[in-house]
């Protein structure tokens, strides 16, 4: 399914565009993809390049420039429901997929296909097929190879819209140490990164993990285990619950949670 | 040092959150001082049968190899046994996986990504094919030192969009070459000296997509006096984050020297191994 562009003035929708094209136009003259009659629109204002699933909007030195959500551009990687304002007009990208793909298919690795080679028996080339493959791009003009080329294997939809992983600060409830004993006791400690650490690198060491489903100790290194509320543990993490008392390399701490 | 001695190596591979198959497979032959991950691709169980042709036939033929030769001598041609030894058995791997799905439907277009070491005479050789990675963690810094055979890689390489914008990408998870899919692949090896203290790690595209490498790279920093725990939180981040693809890991510490014995006796004794 490929994207769509849908252009609009003062709220009115004009008509939609499908970026069915490696490279279309948008400008004044007649013969581009996306003819808007305006003097405030160059002849040739805008180009959008569509590499399979992405798209890179282009302003070809245009007079009155560029706009992406509010912000003048010369190059913009489009993502899903950028609005491009060339003058007065309004061009919304939008590039959905849901319910094209299961779960399943999220992160699928896929093969980018250049021209099968066949067995050859001497060194010359026998494949007719003219589409480049993608490694000679490195002259820094990437050549988008023909849909044909581009195979999926297996027949999956390309990979649907990438959500950046969830960082497990969000739903977590924050935690800290209080240090009870030694030359740093009262110092408390908030415990706001994924790992860490506690002890002596090379004598003894604990690791605190912050997950979503909470707070876990675990032994890293050192000739015995660290304690919990008095128990020694063991190679396993352990789950630390509100106040539990830590002793670790002769120093003694209290988890907490902070609310 | 004999290698043995000198590195420690673990690996761990999980299917992740959301798939109900594994096509990951993991090996490794610390004897050797080899270590293979790679990542399959295709319908049904296809990828878990080319991951598992791939690994196994790299880690049966060059152990098997090494049982008569010596990776740090070199061959005819002037290039290292260690880098022949990868390239071709990457090669093999291809024409076996090749014909496998050439013969049963189900196979068809199966293919695998594949990255693996050779650790020998301070060095360590590196091949790959795909987007599957292998990183190395030296005092502070931590980086990859391959380079993904993908689309995104291709692109970044050109000029054509940056980290940044590439970490948003539609276009993930495309790769340029993979193992098994055509006649002849083009395997990439490259030959790294090696430090004491340095730690590989090799994984699949299920970690470095669900975990920052930043994350990853303070992770290995944190935990590295104990190996497992590190790979076993490594691929906890992936799934806490997601899990959204199979992840594996193989990480592999180097403790000590096993440069390669030199002089007339070491030379007379392998003479005698061939």
């Amino acid at each position: 399914m490929a994207a769509k562009l849908i252009l609009s003035m003062d709220g009115v929708v004009l008509h939609e565009y499908t970026l069915n094209k490696e490279r279309m136009t948008i400008g004044r003259k007649p013969h581009n993809d996306v003819a808007i009659d305006n003097l405030a629109v160059s002849g040739e204002h805008a180009a959008i390049v569509t590499i399979l699933n992405d798209s890179f909007l282009e302003d070809m030195d245009s007079t009155n420039g560029v706009m992406v959500n509010g912000a003048p551009v010369k190059k913009h990687f489009l993502q899903n429901n950028d609005v491009i304002e060339i003058g007065k007009y309004k061009l919304k990208y939008m590039n959905e997929q849901k319910g094209q793909a299961t779960a399943e298919d999220f992160e699928k690795t896929m093969v980018l296909r250049a021209p099968v080679k066949t067995q050859n028996v001497d060194t010359t080339m026998k494949t007719t097929q003219v589409t480049p493959p993608p490694t000679h791009a490195a002259t820094g003009k990437f050549e988008a190879a023909p849909p044909q080329a581009a195979v999926a294997q297996p027949s999956a939809m390309p990979a649907p819209a990438e959500k950046p992983p969830v960082p497990p600060s969000a739903a977590v409830r924050p935690a800290a140490l209080q240090i009870l004993s030694g030359p740093n006791a009262g110092r408390e400690l908030d415990l706001v990164k994924n790992l860490t650490t506690l002890g002596k690198p090379g004598v003894q060491v604990a690791v605190l993990t912050r997950r979503p489903n909470g707070y876990f100790i675990t032994h890293v290194e050192g000739a015995s285990y660290p304690t919990l509320n008095g128990k020694m543990l063991d190679e396993h993490p352990h789950q630390l619950s509100d106040h539990n008392i830590i002793e670790l390399a002769g120093i003694k701490m209290e988890f907490y949670f902070k609310e | 040092m004999n290698i043995h001695e000198a590195l420690e190596i673990v690996s761990q591979t999980h299917s992740g959150m959301v798939r109900s198959h594994n096509e990951d497979s993991v090996i490794y032959d610390a004897s050797c001082g080899m270590v293979v991950l790679a990542d399959g691709m295709g319908g049904y169980n296809a990828g878990e049968v080319a991951s598992g042709i791939a690994v196994s036939v790299l880690a049966t033929e060059i152990k098997h190899r090494l049982e008569s030769v010596r990776p740090e001598d070199r061959d005819d041609s002037g290039e290292e046994i260690g880098v022949a030894l990868l390239r071709e058995n990457v090669q093999k791997a291809n024409a076996s996986i090749y014909s496998a799905a050439q013969s049963q439907p189900q196979y068809a277009g199966m293919g695998t990504t594949i990255v693996a070491g050779l650790f020998y005479d301070n060095k360590v050789a590196v091949a790959h094919v795909g987007d599957s990675r292998m990183y190395r963690l030296r005092g502070e810094t931590f980086e990859t030192i391959t380079r993904d055979h993908s689309l995104l890689q291709e692109q970044i390489d050109g000029g054509m969009i940056s980290k940044e914008d590439a970490r948003v990408s539609r276009n993930k998870n495309l790769v340029t070459r993979a193992v098994g899919i055509d006649a002849e692949v083009a395997v990439e090896v490259n030959v790294h000296e090696v430090q004491i203290g340095d730690i590989y790690l090799l994984c699949s595209d299920g970690l470095n997509d669900m975990v920052e490498d930043e994350d990853i790279g303070s992770t290995l920093q944190m935990l590295q006096a104990n190996l497992p725990l590190a790979a076993g939180q490594l691929i906890e981040m992936a799934n806490d984050n997601g899990g959204r693809d199979n992840v594996s890991v193989i990480l592999a510490k180097v403790k000590g020297d096993f440069a390669a014995p030199r002089g007339w006796l070491a030379n007379l004794l392998s003479w005698f191994k061939n």
